[in-house]
């Protein structure tokens, strides 16, 4: 016998199955598909910001920092000048805006530019050719999306400060921009030598600078940074040369591809599942013909073979099938991800995704038929002449044993391999493990329940189709986990994203503050309270923040700590970022001390301030209850002893600190004050906000219904994603269930038969189907719900912090749908079953 | 096993047949008939004792030894015909031959040899048939030819009539004794029909699991 034998013998054996085979076929086509599309994306995004790095940046090399560039780096500026660069500069701050014909207010961020800045890529202006244009006379340019949420039009007046501008036109496209960041923050461009107009960029206000350089000799920029990097550091300026931009980008992309191609894995794991549940039945009706076989002289190993070739066939077209429908997907995924892509992705095949879409397509049908097939490894030939005939199984087969072991390293390297790190991998290898054991788990006991409590008094159809959940070759479990894990997914984050945005909406509770001012200066309180108090706007809170740097951890300064690569390392941010800080002498309601003392009158620490630090900051910084730190207050050095460690609850709209200060110490230092009200109507909210801009132009005002809105649209983005790749799962789960159905047939159509000769109506066979199908959809949305509500429940309480919300309703819904779903398709899939004549279908059966 | 509870089906066997010869085992349902014949084509081992099939001990072969053995000296009628219903007749005869080691067949002779055989059970019709669409007799005809395709030496035959009507299963006993007689085969004919039985020269008599008679016979 040959292997020519084998291959002969598995096609003519897959001749009546390959119809019946096909669903599974399909199984394993829409997971290869999703992981094709998926990674040939990311391969394109990586070549098209490597080819468009430059053009997105704008520049060759940016310099940024929080405060103006000092002297040293002014120098370094001039001196690159000098040298042949063109340089750039821009100045970002955030201020309120307001549409004087609209009287309608807006957080904006202004942006002034000078020079060619960006030198490369395009920038877009409706209508054309404004960007440089508009910088001659009182004009800003705006985004799109700000003209809507002002109400305002081209041609309208715009109040930036103390300085009025006409709005000139839009900004339609700006190199390295996502979709998104208009939901983020509107900006405003308005022309550099007009700044001072506005009257906001005073001592002590927030502001960023940068600076833009086209320098021609890229590989010098890099060698110009690097020997410079201490410099930079020690005067708080940060640098992107194009290398790096290039690097954090594809970086960024990478990671949200992974993600979205975890999810896709799980649609591919279905397929799996849809596979060896297809095949299990498979075997079950090809076991006679394998004894035959063996009773024939065939060898174990000989009758394996045939049907491992059938199920490597059926894994090979599932594959290419995928491939091919990947491909596909893989031009709409741009569109899909859209708000968070900076750059256009051009369509290329990748050839590394096909051929690993093929091979892992092929792999996972083969290792997740393997299970069911050593069944036919095993058949005693004797089964020929016997058909009761069993064979005492071994306990330990060490074949069965090496399946099992090959089938779980097989998962771990896909996951790991296809997650944005092992660690994640290995994590959702174990989430989905113990999802899928829970799941059949759940589907077991409740079939289980249901066959404990049977309706034995119910109605014939209705009894029977409930029996047929746990007739012999039932697929009851097989079912419930692929369609389970589909209703588990959605609903998954479905129940996630509500809780998160029902958490927030927590805020805009009658008694929760909706307006924060902040900025507000000292000589400016009493005016502020005072317009506040004619809009009916209770003051209900006021803080004082008062801006600082670290200069000192104990005796060490930052500059030695930031040198030091062999003590443990303190993360840059936390060293070079400016800190707000307040002074007050109780705790607020977001906040419990673990740690230490709170400030008492008795206790006083001679000439140090004494400060109560945050649990997270005091981890970062590796300082603890009685260490000292010291702070640079606007050019005046405090020191500060930490006598307690707080945990805040920072999901809370309130205003929260890493360092509280003891009361007095910085009672005279530069300082702005933060104020919170409530007004309810919006009208009087926008009018109150107007009313504050047009005498304090400098006072900020966010709206927390904005912000909510902001984070419900990014929220809903995200889900969007994550949505398009989980109806892959969805599909699977229902091809599978469409499978599960169509491998049965056989048995159904004969039950059906026999019960239409001894005399029932094809109604009755309606019935019993609709039962069994909407019982088993039942179930399988039953287990897919409570198991996604289960890990909501741990991924809100343990992951966000948050209290966790059962949303009811939808959540009933959602099982409800996937009964009556499951049901039709049930149905529709069974409508010759219901149909067939009883004579017609005894000469099928007639053997 | 049986229900997962080992149960001693036969006891104290002690058989010889001889080569060419045409031997039937008769008894009632559940006497061990049909366990005899599994033992006897080394589809199992006895748990005591020993099969010695054609001068080779079956006890010392492995499983797919022993399925070697059957490929080349065993041929094999089912009282429910067992053919593969995905193959066609023709197909299904050329399954032994088949399986038999690849430089022994010659696609082309093999094929000749499944349509003469299929033609003296008078099917050479029908080659290209599945066997839904044949009759119950005719797939049994096709069960014989396909057990005499890779000219077997023995051949075993477990209630070949058991699932035919007296008419047709007459027939296909007929053929079956005319083609051992043409191709000099030892059959082994397991039946609980007397009157299939009185077809052979020598009839054994299980009851219990134990032979209760042997006696040679003249065969009708």
């Amino acid at each position: 016998m040959s292997a020519r034998f084998t291959l002969a013998m598995a096609r003519r054996e897959s001749r009546s199955t390959r119809r019946r085979l096909v669903l599974y076929v399909v199984a394993i086509t829409l997971g290869v598909a999703a992981l094709v599309a998926i990674n040939s994306f990311r391969a394109n995004v990586t070549s098209a910001v490597s080819d468009q790095a430059r053009n997105l940046m704008g520049a060759d090399l940016q310099l940024g920092s929080r405060w103006e560039f000092s002297e040293d780096i002014e120098a370094l500026v001039d001196s690159l000048e000098q040298a042949g660069a063109l340089v750039s500069r821009v100045t970002y701050f955030t201020s309120m805006a307001l549409a004087t014909r609209s009287g309608l207010t807006r957080l904006v961020e202004v942006m002034a530019p000078t020079g060619g800045y960006p030198f490369y890529g395009e920038l877009e202006t409706e209508p054309a050719e404004l960007w440089q244009a508009f910088r001659t006379s009182r004009q800003v340019l705006v985004d799109p999306a700000a003209l809507v949420q002002l109400d305002a039009a081209l041609g309208d007046t715009l109040a930036i400060g103390r300085g009025r501008f006409v709005i000139a036109g839009t900004v339609t496209r700006l190199p390295g921009d996502i979709g998104l960041r208009s939901v983020v923050g509107l900006r405003v461009y308005l022309p550099a030598p007009y700044l001072e107009e506005t009257g906001l960029l005073r001592f002590g206000s927030i502001s960023y600078h940068q600076a833009h350089f086209k320098i021609d000799d890229s590989q010098a920029v890099n060698e110009f940074v690097e020997a410079r990097d201490s410099l930079f550091e020690a005067n708080r300026v940060w640098y992107t040369t194009v290398d790096e931009y290039e690097e954090d980008l594809t970086r960024g992309l990478d990671r949200l591809a992974s993600f979205l191609g975890l999810v896709g894995l799980v649609a591919l794991l279905l397929g799996g599942v849809g596979v060896a549940s297809g095949v299990h039945v498979f075997v079950s009706e090809k076991l006679d013909t394998a004894a035959v076989l063996r009773c024939l002289g065939a060898r174990q190993r000989q009758t394996f073979a045939i049907y491992m070739a059938q199920a490597g066939l059926m894994g090979l077209t599932g594959a290419a099938l995928g491939v091919g429908l990947g491909v596909i997907v893989q031009a709409v995924i741009p569109q899909v991800v859209r708000d968070f892509l900076p750059l256009d992705v051009p369509f290329h095949l990748e050839w590394t995704a096909v051929l690993a879409g093929l091979g892992i397509g092929l792999w996972v049908s083969l290792i997740f038929a393997l299970l069911p097939l050593l069944r036919i490894k095993d058949v005693a030939p004797l089964r020929a002449l016997r058909r009761d005939y069993e064979k005492s199984r071994r306990r330990r087969d060490p074949w069965r044993i090496g399946t099992y072991a090959a089938l779980v390293l097989s998962l771990l390297a896909l996951t790991v391999w296809q997650a944005p790190r092992p660690v994640i991998g290995l994590a959702f290898a174990a989430a989905a493990a113990i999802t899928a054991g829970a799941l059949g788990l759940t589907a077991w006991s409740l079939m289980r329940l249901t066959r404990r409590f049977f309706p034995r008094r119910a109605r014939f159809p209705f009894r029977q189709g409930i029996a047929n959940l746990f007739r012999p070759h039932n697929q009851t479990v097989a079912v419930t986990l692929a369609i389970g894990s589909g209703v588990f997914l959605i609903a998954h984050l479905y129940v996630v994203q509500r809780n998160l945005l029902e958490q927030i909406t927590v805020e805009t509770r009658p008694d929760r503050p909706n307006l924060v001012m902040f900025d507000v200066q000292p000589d400016q309180v009493e005016g502020v309270a005072q317009i506040m108090d004619e809009h009916g706007a209770p003051v209900l809170e006021s803080t004082p923040i008062v801006p600082a740097r670290l200069t000192h951890l104990g005796q060490r300064s930052v500059e030695e700590l930031l040198a030091d690569t062999v003590g443990p390392r303190i993360p840059r941010w936390a060293l070079l970022r400016e800190y707000r800080h307040t002074y007050r002498d109780k705790l607020v309601g977001s906040e419990r001390l673990i740690a230490g003392e709170w400030f008492s009158e008795t206790d006083t620490t001679a000439g140090v301030a004494r400060i109560s630090f945050e649990e997270s900051i005091a981890e970062e910084l590796k300082v603890e209850v009685g260490d000292r730190i010291t702070w640079d207050i606007q050019g005046v050095p405090v020191e500060t002893e930490i006598t307690s460690v707080r945990r805040v609850d920072w999901a809370r709209f309130e205003p929260n600190f890493f360092a509280v200060f003891e009361p007095g110490v910085l009672d005279d230092a530069p300082q702005s004050m933060l104020m919170l009200t409530r007004v309810d109507d919006p009208i009087r909210r926008a009018e109150l906000q107007r009313d504050l801009v047009i005498s304090y132009p400098n006072v900020a005002a966010i709206d927390i219904t904005v912000i909510i809105e902001a984070i419900d649209a990014i929220l809903s983005k995200v889900a969007l994603a994550i949505r398009f790749m989980a109806l892959f799962s969805i599909a699977s789960g229902l091809v599978i269930l469409v499978g599960a159905i169509a491998t049965t047939r056989y048995q159904r159509a004969r039950e059906s038969v026999l019960l239409k000769t001894l005399g029932a109506r094809s109604r009755i066979i309606g019935r019993i189907l609709a039962t069994e199908y909407f019982a088993l959809g039942s179930l399988a949305g039953l287990a897919g719900v409570v198991l996604a509500t289960i890990g909501a429940w741990v991924a809100v309480r343990f992951l966000f912090e948050m209290s966790f919300r059962l949303p009811g309703l939808p959540l009933f819904a959602f099982w409800a749908g996937t009964a009556l779903l499951t049901t039709i398709i049930g149905l529709a899939t069974s409508r010759d079953v219901v149909r067939r004549t009883p004579l017609a279908g005894m000469r099928d059966f007639a053997e | 096993m049986s229900g997962g509870r080992p149960l001693t089906v036969l006891r104290d066997i002690d058989l010889e047949i001889e080569a060419a010869g045409a031997v039937a085992v008769v008894g009632p349902s559940g006497s061990g008939k049909t366990t005899l014949l599994g033992l006897l084509a080394g589809l199992d081992l006895p748990s005591a004792g020993h099969v010695v099939l054609d001068g080779q001990n079956l006890n010392e072969l492995s499983e797919d030894e022993r399925a070697a053995v059957r490929a080349e000296k065993l041929g094999f009628v089912f009282q429910s015909f067992q053919l593969i219903p995905t193959l066609t007749a023709l197909e299904n005869v050329l399954v032994p031959i088949e399986l038999q080691d690849a430089a022994a067949v010659n696609g082309a002779d093999a094929e000749d040899r499944a349509k003469e055989l299929l033609d003296r059970v008078g099917l050479g019709d029908r080659t290209h048939h599945y066997p839904a669409q044949l009759s119950g007799g005719e797939q049994q005809r096709v069960g014989l030819a396909r057990a005499f395709a890779n000219r077997p030496k023995i051949l075993m035959a477990d209630e070949p009539t058991g699932n035919l009507d007296a008419d047709t299963g007459g027939h296909v006993i007929d053929l079956m004794v005319k083609l051992n007689r043409e191709e000099g085969t030892t059959l082994v004919l397991v039946t609980h029909d007397v009157e299939l039985a009185s077809k052979a020269y020598r009839i054994v008599r299980l009851s219990g699991g134990r032979i209760v008679g042997d006696e040679q016979v003249t065969p009708r």
